[in-house]
Order: structure tokens, then C-alpha cells, then sequence
């Protein structure tokens, strides 16, 4: 039962934590009682500033964003009845524009090989430096460093393997027209070379994020293991990898999120084409291009955000709720 | 010299739609009784400037457009700002040289610059355009100048126009003037659309230049089993294909029907679509195979390199050959124009040659009170001592005022003008030619690569794709 | 005796020969990794006249730091690191400030609003940029800010619309990682406080706030890099070449009509030097920062 009082005297998001405690132990009534009105002004201004700033510079385009999907808006002058076509973009989406299944393959390969051999990679790394090995931390650094690079450094410099006359074609020998191997250019090949480079930086991400969880194992659990008689695969198997659950999650989320996120290296490449077409990509080659078909890519990025809800809530519903308590 | 330019002048107008009216005629002779009016102007332009850029330029590149300055340019006082695609280092240093000379015509005037890198600023136009441009800028003419003008973000300069209109052909008034009748830009270069090659290459090895396709696709097979790549080629930025698929149109099916394809007059389905893709795929197996992952850079290294035998692309190539640091290979260049496809159309001698321009823009928040400099800017862009500035730093891109002094031209630059003025059918390029919707890199650019990635399939399919993307654009307001 | 020493023996010979193969597979994995810079940085050590002649994979005719000097004047990257850092520096501070506040309130008052907050916040963090750019523009070009801040009275193409964007979407995963940390400091702390009759403001700024200490340091770390690094944002949002920050002058070399990629492999890695000596620095706040926000859940 919220407090009437409170709600008179505070804006809303303290006015409910006093409800909410009212309604509590009479422990916390008290506890609370102590906040003095400008206490209740402070904290409300504490945490309304920054919501306002998240609600009206990322949720307010977000609803916008879907609005505008259903225009064909292209981003001058005003919006009239005459902008507005229904679900035809989305029509056209799914039956009728060439690059989007494709784009929706490449994201969703992006994601099976991040979780499948990019984060695994990563988790072994970490299982290897977990131990005490001379040079750990080295190795670690090594491993790490491509993270801190910006994108637009990590694609030039990938591209410099890449490219038809770079080092990977030469040093195999294949520099001649007929089997060089363009590893950037062949449509069916680019989104493998560009995963291999992304899988580069997300390694050494994945395994600093591993090796911390490793660090909070109880090392009785594997001294354990290893009087059981158990190999280290075993160990790790067995015992390791279950205790890591919730680590094991996060793993999995961020490394979806990351997927569904992807674009720098696509765009950098060659913006995103002939190949290497995201979600992302076409969103911005659509809408923020020459081009400017803003309700034609708003469209698309409608289709991105509800893809992403999906471990986003995942995300939030298992990380927010084992922190609430 | 004079002989040249006027061939081009005449030629160039016979595609051109309007004849010059007696008042330009009139605002020309000023432009010339005007000449050496101020020159020692110059010495008082230090204090004016408060921009990096003026102050830094060498004097010596500032004296010769100061004593060309018009009279009635001079005395504009305020601020012009200047957005522009000119980020190279070189473009950068015949930006400075003309904004000093600007100056110098000018004393009291200060030039603002804000350069963006040429692909960004592209990317952005249209939201450049409705934000908060500069006064003046750089982009392109054709559909995507139109389509701009159509839209009330640029300001119609035919007051400017009027002054200097003497100084172009037909065909330059009509590449800057809109479906309203009003003009919109002032051009300052232009660059034709080629084969390029190596002299020594062909000379070395015996070839001659192809007049027809067949002789075309004989020499392909020649350097083939010379060991040479036939047609080097770079697709990875999506537009050089463009420019292929631009001169195949024209030659099979005519500038009328390439230019009403691109503006969805006809459709992408029409077999004649088809035949173009069909010789494209004869073609495509002498180019070089890994043209997905090459920038056309890298493609023209080939060329330099003496591995490729030909390039079919714009004259601005030559910044690539003057990078190697031997003139010789730049003295090495040469080009023929795309051989006869044996159609009536083959008479039209069309190709693109893309026309740059300088544009007022409509939104700036500084435009009211820097109009007269906004202006007078765009009139000493006019003048072929201006351009020449640019010329002298950007090879490769020809000034299109017609007293432009060439006789400074190398023997390339002066063929190019030659190319120029004997086609009676001009483009711009696909992508100028056609909605910016529909040409960028998820539209026509895609479909080319696709098209590309498999040359010799059926195009049945694709050709409906194409045309399906085109109809679900929004409504054309162009 | 006899028995157990030899089984020793031989088990630690094994265990020695376990680590050299374990040693030989890192060493190699690192070589691997490192390859790529290094190669890059071979490139940005030859003139380009020698790379057109003779390609890039050949034995080079001339090394030398000509392309880094030229990189460094061309792209003029001295005066991009400090368009960075007019926007970095506020930005991570502003960012750290805010959501140091809001954790602190959210772990403060325990309310059923809490969750929904936080969850607003991170989400907001992990959406992709792409799914609000177009309506985010608009706003930019829409909402009126007073002068001192803006040059030209919005905040498109103004360095505090970049610095804004960057606090907005980097606050949420502050707030959650610091709302975790607060949540392992004894609550003993705030009730002392309280019953001292500390206003609320005074509790955070005097005692919850130098308690986090380490956590701002590792958050400051990893957000310098993050804003450091990004270049999206201020591709979309500025307009003036000369406001942009250090990874988009990388653009400024690619020229649409001449791309010098020695200069530009020499550019690349003078704008990978900053993050670099950050990393080297600061390591151990880095690694830190970014496993305490998903591994204290």
C-alpha cells in the first residue's frame, strides 16, 4: 500500500520505494523515516537525471524508430498521411527485398560461430592460463590485446591479410589469377575471413571474463577431483564447468549480444555488401546513406530490436534477478 | 589550345538544351574587361584572413587568379563557409591556394573550410543538407543535384549563373540547371570514362587498339596467353562496376534508353537489360578474379605494375600513377574510348563524364547574412585561372571553364578533352544519373555484385529483383 | 618408498613434458595472434613506391618511419588525440559521476521501481545503435542548447551532443556494475551514517564513494577505451572534419580518389598506441572492470 503521504511529498520512483517499505518489516519503516524531505528531493533528482537522459535519447527513438517503420519517410521535410504505407515495408522485407534473408543468415552465423568456436576458444585459453605456468600473465596480455583496439584499426588491419596481394594469399603461394583465393571479395567466402578477424578480439574478451570466474572456484573442489582420480579434462568436465553456471550464461549472452551488435568490421570492410550484409548494415546503408529511405530501414531496424529483446530479457531476467537478492 | 576548346565548346552544346543568351554574352565581356583590374589588392590580404587555411598558402600560387579577378567580385565583404569532399592532401593544398587567392580578390572576406573525407560527406548529404551546411559546397551534377534543388535545400544562383554563363558550353548549362528551369551549381571539373593502358605494354607487345568488340575480346584472348590480366578491375566499393554497365547500355541500347532506364522511364526486365548483361559476361572472364576484394587502387597497381593490359575507368586515375614516384609511368598512360558494340548507337560515341559543381546550400544558419560571399565565392569558382589552381594539384580532373588556359595540359589531359568533345551523347554515371536511393550500396551496387559473383547466369530473376526494388522505392518527387 | 618416489619421478616427468607442450601450443597461439599487428606494422615501415613495384609480400628495399611521420601530418593526428580528448575525459567522468548516483540510490532505497530501472538502463546499454540512429539525428538537429555549450545552438556537430551520447549509452552498464559493488559493502556503513544524521548526499560523497574507489578506477579504464575507440557515433553526428575524433580521422586518408595504405597502416597503429599504453598501464583496473560487471551476478 503506497504511503499518500509520500506520494504527495516525492516524485514517483521514491514514493513507491517508501511504499514498498511501508509495507515492510518495521525494521526498515524506521530506517528509512530517517530521510528527511530533501534527502527524498536528492535521491529522486539522483536517479531522474539519468533516466530522463536514457528515456529521451535511447527509448524515445526506439519508439520512433517503430513509428517511422511504417512510413516511407525519407527524411525531408514532414511527415503527412500521404508517408504513411501500413506494413508494406515489412512486406517487402520478407518477399521482395534480395539482401535481408541473406543479412538475417550472416547475423545468425556471426552468432553460431562466436558461440560455438570463438567463446569455446576463448574458454580454453582461459582453463590453460588458469593455472600457474610461468608467463601466465603474459600470454593473458597477448591474448587481450586485440580487444583494446578500436574496430576501424582492427578491419585495416585485417585487411592487410586479406587482400588479394596481403599476406595470407601470398604466403599459401596463390598470388596467380587463376587460384588466388579472395578472401574479402567472394561473396560466400567474406563473412568467414571477417568472422575469423571479430573472433580474434572476442577471444581474448571471452577469456578474461572466464579466467575471473575461474579464479572464484573453490580450489578445494578440483584438489577433490584430483584424489578422485580424475584427469584434468574430467575435472574440468565435471566438476569445473557445472560449478561455473551462472559465469557460463553470461558467456552465452554477451556473446549473443555481441553478435546481434555486429557491424564495425563489416562496415569498414566494404560497408557492409557483397556478402558481408548485416542487420546493421543495412539499416545504416538504407537510412543514414544518400539513399535515406528512413522508413524502409526503419523497418529493419525494428526486426533488429526484437531480435535482440530476446537475450536482452534473458540477459536481465537471470543477472538482475540472482542480484536482487 | 583555342582549337580545342572550341571543338568542345561546339560539340559539347549539341547535347546541350539552352544557347547562351545575350545578356551572358554581355556579363562575359565583363569577366575579361575586368582582368588585371586589382592585382595589388594582394597586398593587403594578410589582414583579412583569420582562417588557417588562407594564411598559409604561398603567395606564389595567389598572384595569377588575383590578376584575372573580375572587377565587380572584388569589394565582397563578411564570411563565406565552405563544406567540401576535398580531404586528400592534395585537394586540401588546391583548396588553400584558391581560398587564398579568393581572399586576395577580396580583401575583408574570411574563408571558413570544412573538409569531410569524400565518402562520408557523400553518406551524408542529405542530412548535411537539412542540418546546418556550410554557405557553399561541393557535389555532383545530374539527377542527385536535382533531386537536392526539387527539395528546396540548395539555393538557385542564376543571378551568378548570368555573370559567368559566357565561360561553359550548352552542355554545362544544362548539367546545372534544374526541372525548374533555375541553375543551381557552377562546374568545375569533369573527367571522361575510358580503356586505359600502358603504351610501352602495347608497343612491347604488339597490340593495336580495338575499334570493334571483336577486336576487343581478340586482344583480351592476346594478352591472355601473354600471361597478362586482360582488364584489370577493382568492384570492392561497389560503384567501378557501375561504370561498365554505364558504357555497355549506351553502346547497345543508346543514351535514350539508358537514361530513361536509370529515371524508371523503362524497365529493368526489357531484354535489352538482358543483352547487357549477356556481353558484360562475355567480357568478365578477362577480368581480373579477385575484382570483389580490390579497390580500384589496387586494380590500377596491376596496371602500373605492367600484369593487367587494360582498365576501363575515369581519368582521376592518374593520382594513382603519379604516386609511384616515377613520371614515367605517368607518361606511359594512355586510353582509347570503349570499342563499337556494332549497333546504331555506336555513332553516339557516349560516355560518362561526370561533371563536379559547387552548390549554395539552402539551410545554413550563416547564409543570410554571408550571401554576397557565398556568391561571389561561387563566381571566382567560375573562372579557369580558379580551377586551374585545383587542376594543378588534382590532376585527372579537367577544368570545364572555357578560359581555362590548357596549353599547360599534359598530352593525357588534353586527349581526355578531345574524347570529351567528340561524344554528342554525354552521361554523369549511374549513380548520378539515377535516385541515390536506388544506386547506393544496398540498392544497384548490390545487384551488380551479384550479378558479378556469377556472370554467366540466367538475369531473368535478377533483372525482376531489380526492377521490384525500384517499385518499392517511395514515389519519385523528381 | 622406492616405489612412490619413482612413481613421483615419473609423473613429474610427465608433468614436465605437459608443460613444454603446453608452452609450445601458448607460444605459437601468441605468435599467431601478435602476427597481424605485426604485419601492419611492417607495411607502415615501407615507402609505397617499393610496395606498388614489387607488392606487399616481398623482401622490402627501404624500412624506414617516413609513412608515420607523413601519417602523423597528413591525417594531422596530433590535433584528432585531443578532439578525443575533449570528448572522452568529460564524457567518462560525467558518466562515472551519474552512475555512481544512481546505484547508490538504487541500492539505498530498496524499491520494487529498482529493477525495472536497472533493467531500463542496461538494456538501453545493450540495444544496437542502429535500431535508434535515424530518430536520434533528428533530435540532435531539434533540441536547443544555450551557447556556451553549443557553437550553434544544438547539439549536432557540437563536441557535448557526442559527449551526451556517449554518457547515455555507456551509463547503464556503470550503474549495474556499480550497483553490484555497492551491494558487497556492508550496509552497517549507510545506517551509521544515517543515524549520524549525515544528509543522504553526504553518506555517498563521504562514505560510500571513496569505498568504491577501485571499481571507479577500473570503470574509468575500460570507458576511456570504449569512447576512445568508438567512431560510429561520431561519423553519424558530427559534421565538421575538423571536430571529428582520432578513428575517424582514419578516414580522412581514404580518399575516395587516392588511398596511400602504408600511410594509413602507420596511421592505424599511432591510433592504436593510446589504448595500448592504457592497457599496459592500468591492466590490472582493466580486467578488472570488465569481469566486475558479469561475474558479481
Amino acid at each position: 500500500m503506497p504511503d499518500p503521504q509520500a506520494i504527495g511529498l516525492a516524485p514517483a520512483s521514491v514514493s513507491t520505494g517508501a511504499g514498498a517499505i511501508a509495507s515492510g518489516p518495521r525494521k526498515r519503516k524506521h530506517r528509512y523515516s530517517i530521510l528527511t524531505r530533501r534527502d527524498k528531493v536528492v535521491l529522486f533528482l539522483m536517479v531522474g537525471i539519468p533516466t530522463a537522459l536514457t528515456i529521451i535519447f535511447i527509448w524515445l527513438p526506439t519508439l520512433a524508430s517503430i513509428l517511422l517503420s511504417f512510413t516511407n519517410y525519407q527524411g525531408i521535410g514532414g511527415i503527412t498521411a500521404a508517408n504513411i504505407v501500413g506494413l508494406k515495408n515489412y512486406q517487402f522485407l520478407a518477399t521482395g527485398y534480395v539482401l535481408f534473408w541473406p543479412a538475417v543468415a550472416h547475423n545468425l552465423m556471426w552468432l553460431l560461430f562466436f558461440v560455438f568456436i570463438a567463446s569455446p576458444i576463448g574458454i580454453f585459453f582461459a582453463v590453460l592460463l588458469d593455472r600457474e605456468i610461468r608467463g601466465s600473465r603474459f600470454y593473458q596480455n597477448i591474448f587481450y590485446f586485440p580487444v583494446v583496439l578500436s574496430l576501424a584499426v582492427v578491419g585495416f588491419i585485417w585487411e592487410l591479410q586479406y587482400a588479394p596481394d596481403g599476406f595470407i594469399d601470398s604466403a599459401l603461394g596463390l598470388t596467380s589469377q587463376n587460384n588466388a583465393i579472395d578472401w574479402l571479395g567472394n561473396p560466400s567466402l567474406n563473412i568467414w575471413a571477417v568472422l575469423v578477424a571479430a573472433s580474434w578480439r572476442h577471444v581474448g574478451y571471452i577469456m578474461v571474463l572466464y579466467l575471473a570466474g575461474l579464479k572464484s572456484v573453490d580450489p578445494t573442489l578440483r584438489e577433490a577431483a584430483a584424489i578422485d582420480g580424475a584427469s584434468e579434462f574430467q575435472s574440468f568436465v565435471r566438476v569445473i564447468f557445472p560449478v561455473m553456471a551462472p559465469i557460463n550464461i553470461v558467456i552465452v549472452v554477451v556473446t549473443v549480444i555481441e553478435s546481434l551488435r555486429a557491424f564495425d568490421l563489416a562496415f569498414i570492410i566494404n560497408q557492409g555488401t557483397n556478402g558481408l550484409e548485416l542487420l546493421s548494415t543495412l539499416i545504416t546503408n538504407n537510412s543514414i546513406s544518400e539513399a535515406s529511405l528512413i522508413g524502409f530501414g526503419s523497418s529493419i531496424a525494428v526486426v533488429l530490436l526484437v531480435i535482440s529483446l530476446v537475450p536482452i530479457v534473458l540477459y536481465l531476467s537471470r543477472v538482475m534477478g540472482s542480484a536482487s537478492e | 589550345m583555342a582549337n580545342q576548346d572550341t571543338t568542345r565548346r561546339e560539340t559539347l552544346s549539341m547535347t546541350g538544351l539552352r544557347s547562351v543568351s545575350r545578356r551572358d554574352v554581355l556579363k562575359g565581356m565583363a569577366v575579361v574587361a575586368g582582368a588585371a583590374a586589382v592585382p595589388t589588392i594582394l597586398a593587403a590580404c594578410s589582414s583579412g584572413a583569420t582562417t588557417a587555411p588562407a594564411s598559409v598558402a604561398p603567395p606564389a600560387s595567389v598572384v595569377p587568379p588575383a590578376s584575372v579577378a573580375p572587377a565587380s567580385a572584388a569589394g565582397v565583404t563578411g564570411t563565406v563557409t565552405v563544406g567540401s569532399n576535398h580531404s586528400d592532401a592534395s585537394e586540401v593544398k588546391g583548396m588553400t591556394a584558391i581560398n587564398a587567392a579568393f581572399i586576395a580578390a577580396n580583401p575583408g572576406v574570411t574563408v571558413t573550410m570544412n573538409p569531410v573525407d569524400h565518402n562520408t560527406f557523400q553518406n551524408q548529404i542529405g542530412a548535411y543538407l537539412q542540418g546546418t551546411p556550410e554557405d557553399d559546397f561541393t557535389w555532383f551534377s545530374g539527377y542527385r543535384m536535382r533531386f537536392f534543388a526539387s527539395k528546396g535545400l540548395t539555393t538557385a544562383i542564376d543571378d551568378v549563373w548570368a555573370k559567368v554563363s559566357s565561360n561553359f558550353t550548352g552542355a554545362f548549362a544544362t548539367a546545372v540547371t534544374a526541372d525548374d528551369g533555375k541553375v543551381y551549381g557552377i562546374p568545375v571539373d569533369y573527367y571522361p570514362w575510358a580503356v586505359f593502358y600502358r603504351k610501352s605494354v602495347f608497343s612491347d607487345k604488339g597490340y593495336t587498339i580495338p575499334a570493334t568488340w571483336a577486336d576487343f575480346k581478340t586482344l583480351c584472348t592476346k594478352m591472355q596467353t601473354d600471361g597478362l590480366i586482360p582488364i584489370t578491375f577493382g568492384d570492392k566499393d561497389g560503384w567501378p562496376a557501375m561504370g561498365t554497365f554505364d558504357i555497355l547500355d549506351l553502346r547497345l541500347n543508346g543514351y535514350d534508353f539508358h537514361t530513361q532506364l536509370l529515371t524508371g522511364k523503362q524497365k529493368w526486365t526489357d531484354a535489352k537489360v538482358t543483352t547487357v548483361f549477356q556481353k558484360w559476361a562475355e567480357i568478365m572472364p578477362f577480368h581480373d578474379k579477385t575484382y570483389a576484394g580490390l579497390t580500384w587502387e589496387k586494380a590500377c597497381d596491376t596496371l602500373i605494375q605492367k600484369k593487367s593490359g587494360m582498365f576501363m575507368f575515369g581519368l582521376f586515375l592518374t593520382g594513382e600513377f603519379s604516386s609511384t614516384g616515377t613520371p614515367a609511368d605517368l607518361a606511359d598512360l594512355d586510353f582509347f574510348p570503349f570499342p563499337a558494340m556494332g549497333t546504331q548507337y555506336d555513332a553516339e560515341n557516349a560516355l560518362d563524364a561526370p561533371i563536379d559543381i559547387w552548390m549554395v546550400s539552402a539551410k545554413s544558419p550563416t547564409l543570410q547574412a554571408d550571401l554576397d560571399a557565398a556568391k561571389a565565392y561561387m563566381e571566382f569558382w567560375s573562372k579557369g585561372s580558379t580551377q586551374l589552381l585545383m587542376f594543378q594539384n588534382q590532376p585527372g580532373f579537367i577544368p570545364t571553364a572555357n578560359d581555362a588556359d590548357s596549353s599547360s595540359y599534359d598530352p593525357l589531359t588534353k586527349k581526355a578533352v578531345q574524347i570529351v568533345s567528340q561524344a554528342k551523347k554525354i552521361t554523369q554515371f549511374l549513380d548520378r544519373d539515377s535516385r541515390p536511393d536506388f544506386a547506393g550500396a544496398n540498392g544497384m551496387q548490390a545487384f551488380l555484385q551479384k550479378f558479378l559473383a556469377n556472370p554467366t547466369q540466367d538475369t531473368t530473376a535478377l533483372q525482376a529483383e531489380i526492377q521490384a526494388y525500384w517499385e518499392a522505392l517511395p514515389p519519385a518527387t523528381v | 618408498m622406492t616405489a612412490t618416489s619413482m612413481a613421483g619421478g615419473s609423473s613429474r616427468r610427465r608433468i614436465r613434458r605437459g608443460r613444454v607442450v603446453l608452452h609450445a601450443f601458448l607460444i605459437t597461439m601468441s605468435l599467431i595472434w601478435i602476427f597481424p599487428l605485426a604485419w601492419c606494422f611492417f607495411t607502415a615501415m615501407r615507402p609505397l613506391s617499393d610496395t606498388i613495384l614489387h607488392g606487399y609480400f616481398s623482401w622490402p628495399t627501404t624500412l624506414n618511419f617516413q609513412n608515420f611521420i607523413d601519417g602523423w601530418t597528413n591525417a594531422n593526428l596530433g590535433y584528432y588525440y585531443l578532439n578525443t580528448l575533449i570528448v572522452a575525459v568529460p564524457a567518462v567522468i560525467i558518466t562515472l559521476i551519474l552512475a555512481s548516483l544512481v546505484a547508490f540510490a538504487l541500492t539505498r532505497v530498496r524499491s520494487r521501481i529498482n529493477l525495472f530501472l536497472l533493467m531500463m538502463f542496461t538494456a538501453g546499454n545493450l540495444l544496437p545503435p542502429q535500431v535508434i540512429i535515424v530518430p536520434l539525428y533528428h533530435f540532435y538537429l531539434a533540441i536547443p542548447i544555450p551557447k556556451p555549450l553549443s557553437s550553434n545552438g544544438l547539439l549536432y556537430d557540437q563536441y557535448i551532443g557526442i559527449i551526451l551520447i556517449h554518457i547515455v549509452f555507456q551509463v547503464g552498464f556503470c550503474i549495474f556494475v556499480l550497483s553490484n559493488y555497492m551491494r558487497t559493502l556492508p550496509k552497517e556503513l549507510n545506517e551509521a551514517a544515517l543515524v549520524d544524521g549525515a544528509s543522504i548526499f553526504r553518506t555517498y560523497r563521504s562514505v560510500i564513494l571513496p569505498l568504491c574507489t577501485p571499481a571507479l578506477a577500473a570503470l574509468g579504464t575500460l570507458e576511456f577505451t570504449f569512447i576512445y575507440n568508438d567512431f560510429f557515433w561520431a561519423l553519424l553526428l558530427i559534421k565538421t572534419g575538423s571536430k571529428r575524433p582520432i578513428t575517424s580521422a582514419l578516414n580522412n586518408l581514404q580518399g575516395q580518389f587516392f588511398t596511400n595504405y602504408n600511410i594509413l597502416a602507420a596511421a592505424a597503429l599511432m591510433v592504436a598506441i593510446p589504448t595500448i599504453i592504457v592497457y599496459i598501464a592500468l591492466q590490472r583496473q582493466f580486467i578488472r572492470g570488465l569481469t566486475l560487471g558479469s561475474t558479481k551476478g
